[in-house]
């Protein structure tokens, strides 16, 4: 697995966002992308993820020789966990595991399973919209969990966790990578597991 | 319930519906606003028994036209907001048919029970079970195709803070053609001059080419506002 970014420079409302950016990333690679307020790292990841039509360049994934579809091998986690408050933790797992499923993989983990990574296991039942933000953030990064996807865009993940969810998650982001994984993250703090890369927006 | 491994699109359209049917969700509050609709109008043109009867299919054309656009404006801004609108666009299946299914879900949680409530409240206005046939009839083939133009102003808005005047504005000019002969076939149903098939039919294919179209407008809307 192998992620290529040549010359990407992105456009919004105008005004060059981002500017001839290029890195590559093999498996087990993990990018940190730091920068200042309004620098770009989330018009970066949202790029990345083809939510943002891109004025140049290029972004392929590639598995050995074949160029795979962007879209189906990525995990995007932005500000907005992406679940309804109406419904349980585990029917929004649930969902989402079925959605965005492809071809069942052998490291999708089951949703008792992904929970219990995250530390999470006793709100399996409870409705999205009662638990705490922290709660909230760690129910969204149990659906990283459920579906397996090689490609991780992690927009602040640490945001609003704890000291031990922090080391769960730099666990779980271990994993992955270790697992072949690859991981950009744009954040202000520091992750908790020794990255490959950083770039500099 | 235990998760069940279900296609996408069934995960989806299981999602929406569930949503709808829970507290604060569109599927009740557009039966309780269509009562009250109907429940006002005499109130307005008075209780003269026989023009309600001429005009009673009428009413419920409207009654449920502006119920359903109620409901719209949340259709995609809700997702939009918590973030899974960003989300379906990394499944599998292509944005068109997400929209189709959204817009199947809302109906069926919210236009569903519009029909469903229609032949009673069609009693209130001095309709014959004959035009209350024809009633049900024209909204069970017509409010689909509102749900999806509906869906198209729904994607254009997605992005405008409290967009639901806006969307009434781009929706219900386009809902005129359904509301003509959706309204000409129901009192066609009880008597007249025009027979009770052409009408419904052209209703049928207004509905049927709503069906092939307004997907593929709400998702190139929703393509393009995601920047």
């Amino acid at each position: 697995m192998r992620l290529c970014v040549e010359g990407l420079s992105v456009q919004r409302a105008g005004r060059r966002i981002i500017d001839n950016i290029g890195f590559k990333l093999t498996e087990g690679e993990a990018l940190v992308v730091c920068g200042r307020n309004g620098a770009g790292k989330s018009t970066l990841l949202r790029a990345l993820a083809g939510l943002l039509p891109t004025t140049q360049g290029v972004i392929s994934l590639n598995r050995g020789v074949l160029e795979v579809e962007l879209a189906q091998n990525t995990h995007y986690l932005a500000h907005a966990d992406g679940m309804k408050l109406a419904l349980s933790v585990e029917e929004n797992l649930n969902f989402w595991a079925n959605y965005l499923a492809g071809p069942s993989h052998p490291r999708s983990q089951s949703i008792p399973q992904a929970l219990s990574i995250v530390g999470l296991t006793h709100a399996l039942r409870a409705p999205f919209g009662a638990l705490s933000a922290g709660q909230k953030r760690r129910a969204a990064l149990a659906r990283l969990l459920v579906v397996y996807r090689p490609l991780w865009l992690l927009d602040e993940p640490m945001t609003a966790l704890d000291q031990a969810s922090r080391a769960r998650l730099a666990q779980a982001m271990r994993a992955h990578c270790a697992e072949g994984g690859i991981i950009i993250v744009a954040t202000h703090e520091p992750l908790g597991f020794v990255t490959t890369r950083e770039l500099a927006l | 319930m235990t998760p069940a491994s279900t296609s996408p699109l069934w995960a989806l359209f299981l999602r929406e519906w569930r949503v709808a049917r829970r507290i604060g969700g569109s599927g009740a509050m557009g039966v309780v606003f269509f009562l009250t609709f109907v429940t006002l109008v005499p109130f307005a043109i008075g209780a003269d028994p026989n023009l309600l009867a001429r005009i009673g299919p009428a009413i419920l054309w409207i009654a449920a036209l502006m119920a359903s656009l109620l409901s719209f404006d949340r259709l995609f801004q809700a997702d939009a907001e918590d973030g899974s609108l960003d989300l379906l666009h990394l499944g599998s299946s292509p944005l068109e048919l997400v929209v189709l299914i959204k817009c199947l879900a809302h109906w069926a949680a919210s236009g569903l029970p519009l029909i469903l409530a229609a032949p009673f409240l069609g009693l209130m206005l001095q309709q014959e079970p004959i035009a209350l046939g024809g009633v049900v009839a024209t909204l069970l083939v017509g409010t689909p195709a509102l749900t999806l133009i509906g869906g198209i102003g729904a994607a254009a808005t997605v992005t405008v803070r409290r967009g639901g005047l806006l969307m009434a504005l781009l929706v219900l000019p386009l809902t005129i053609p359904i509301l003509i002969f959706g309204v000409s076939a129901a009192e066609a149903a009880s008597g007249g001059s025009v027979p009770f098939l052409s009408p419904f039919l052209i209703l049928c294919a207004i509905t049927l080419t709503a069906f092939a179209l307004c997907p593929f407008a709400a998702a190139a809307a929703l393509r393009y506002l995601g920047e």
